[in-house]
């Protein structure tokens, strides 16, 4: 166990007393153990949002651009749609946002091109030094959740870049969301620089800086908003469509078979059918399941996606009830009232994983329970859809 | 709007109040504010909302607070049950099934 920080709770008091060590004093960098990291090379000054360079005490450091340009929308929207998401990542190391100076804040971040993004564009026309570390290109908080935004991967980058060389305080701004990988209190230990947590969202920077580094409870709370929940669907639909793009087709097939028409017949009217209601499973599992989040009944997702898929069911159950039905069509349609809410009950499940506030003892919970079910809906709505065709 | 609130009576998070130096740390990084500063010692004061994130316990200079922390994803429960290299979906090359890249 780490013995108690004595500085601990002192946010406020600048560690000078470690800037300068002297022979009476032992020197508090203790980064040489964990020696570079491990892409030890400066940032490029090719990389699309860097404007200049700026020379400083620790050399060369590149400028970057504070305002959105058509590149990186078209990067936001490449990546929200799943295209070159994992390589969406910026060199880690030192950059410099605008004309920063010796007194400017240290604004620490991931190397996940969005982050860094987010970072840049939130300051309002302040100075700053921003260090982005190496996190694979993970965004702050999952790379904070996996350990690559780490207690060490911040001390080695901040020996790396000599940030004690452009800067005279000894004080990073965290976001509030690295807490899960970062201890602060050893930060302060291995490399002399003082954490301060500042809040979860970027857009609240200026209004922290300006309060002196002052966190209102309102910045600390992870809300879930509508607009965040709608910009994942894109990448909750792609990932349905890798598992789709061989599903619907087999159905359309296997729609195909039996019956007293011929296969084509068959396929273009059931198998059309079995398609369009497994795509109103994913419509609800990916896109309703997220929108409606806080409205659908039930804390478990699985529950929530379930819901979602009994509501796309219901003008497809009304819509054949009307017109009187055979035997072979009832069991086809009864069918897929099982295998709808299934599929969007796995679908809502998955939305786990892009929550902000699932934890993962509950999500264990909610799968014992869920996934059997689910798989027994499948087999059993899938079986019966079968069944259909052949008694038709 | 409802506040979003998860399954009740399931985390992980423990408290040893005598081992709490009240510094606070673990306040400054909860962010569903779990806990609460209460005569120079942390009180847990709404449990159920508690993510697992391990922010509290990472940054806890005495390991008053202990929770076994981990990401709230069923994708990467499925690919650490199939035995896939990483515990998680997003660690996966070309994965990313989590849509965790907020």
């Amino acid at each position: 166990m780490e013995p108690l920080n004595p500085e601990k709770g002192s946010k406020t008091r600048p560690a000078f007393d470690v800037v300068f060590p002297t022979v009476s004093r032992p020197p508090p960098s203790k980064t040489d153990r964990l020696g570079p990291p491990e892409d030890a090379v400066p940032p490029s000054p090719g990389q699309q949002f860097v404007s200049g360079i700026l020379d400083t005490p620790a050399g060369p450091v590149p400028i970057v651009v504070p305002q959105k340009e058509a590149a990186d929308f078209r990067g936001t929207f490449r990546a929200r749609w799943g295209v070159g998401r994992m390589r969406y990542a910026v060199d880690p190391g030192l950059y410099a946002l605008r004309k920063p100076t010796e007194d400017s804040p240290v604004l620490v971040t991931a190397n996940y091109k969005m982050s860094f993004d987010r970072l840049r564009f939130s300051l309002q026309g302040r100075s700053a030094w921003i260090l982005v570390l190496d996190t694979k290109g993970i965004n702050v908080w999952c790379a904070a959740g996996k350990g690559t935004f780490s207690t060490e991967e911040l001390v080695r980058r901040v020996d790396f870049c000599a940030v004690d060389k452009v800067v005279t305080h000894r004080r990073l701004i965290l976001p509030q969301l690295a807490g899960p990988g970062v201890a602060a209190y050893r930060v302060k230990k291995l490399c002399g620089f003082e954490v301060v947590y500042g809040p979860i969202r970027a857009e609240d920077l200026p209004e922290f800086l300006d309060a002196g580094m002052k966190v209102v409870p309102r910045m600390r709370h992870k809300t879930f908003p509508i607009a965040e929940r709608v910009v994942l669907i894109p990448v909750e639909l792609v990932e349905a469509f890798k598992w789709a793009v061989f599903i619907l087709p087999a159905l359309f097939l296997l729609g195909g078979l039996g019956g007293p028409g011929s296969f084509p017949e068959n396929a273009l009217i059931h198998g059309s059918f079995a398609v369009a209601a497994a795509s109103l499973g994913i419509l609800a599992g990916a896109v309703l399941t997220p929108t409606l989040l806080p409205w659908l009944p039930g804390r478990a997702f699985s529950m929530k996606g379930a819901v979602a898929g009994c509501l796309t069911s219901i003008p497809l159950f009304a819509y054949y009830a009307l017109q009187g039905l055979s035997g072979a069509r009832s069991l086809e349609i009864l069918s897929w009232l099982v295998l709808i809410p299934a599929i969007a009950s796995f679908l809502g499940m998955n939305f786990t994983g892009a929550s902000t506030y699932t934890s993962l003892s509950g999500v264990k919970k909610e799968m014992r329970i869920a996934v059997p079910i689910q798989i027994v809906s499948a087999a059993l709505g899938l079986a019966g859809w079968l069944i259909s065709r052949f008694l038709a | 709007m409802e506040s979003l609130v998860y399954l009740k009576d399931v985390t992980t998070l423990h408290l040893t109040p005598e081992k709490c130096v009240g510094c606070g740390s673990c306040i400054e990084v909860c962010p569903h504010e779990v806990l609460l500063l209460n005569n120079g010692k942390v009180r847990i004061l709404q449990k159920d909302a508690c993510m697992e994130c391990g922010a509290c316990a990472r940054n806890c200079p005495t390991a008053a607070l202990t929770v076994q922390a981990g990401v709230g994803c069923a994708m990467a429960v499925i690919n650490s049950a199939l035995g896939r290299s990483g515990s998680s979906c997003c660690t996966l090359p070309g994965q990313g099934g989590c849509g965790c890249s907020l």
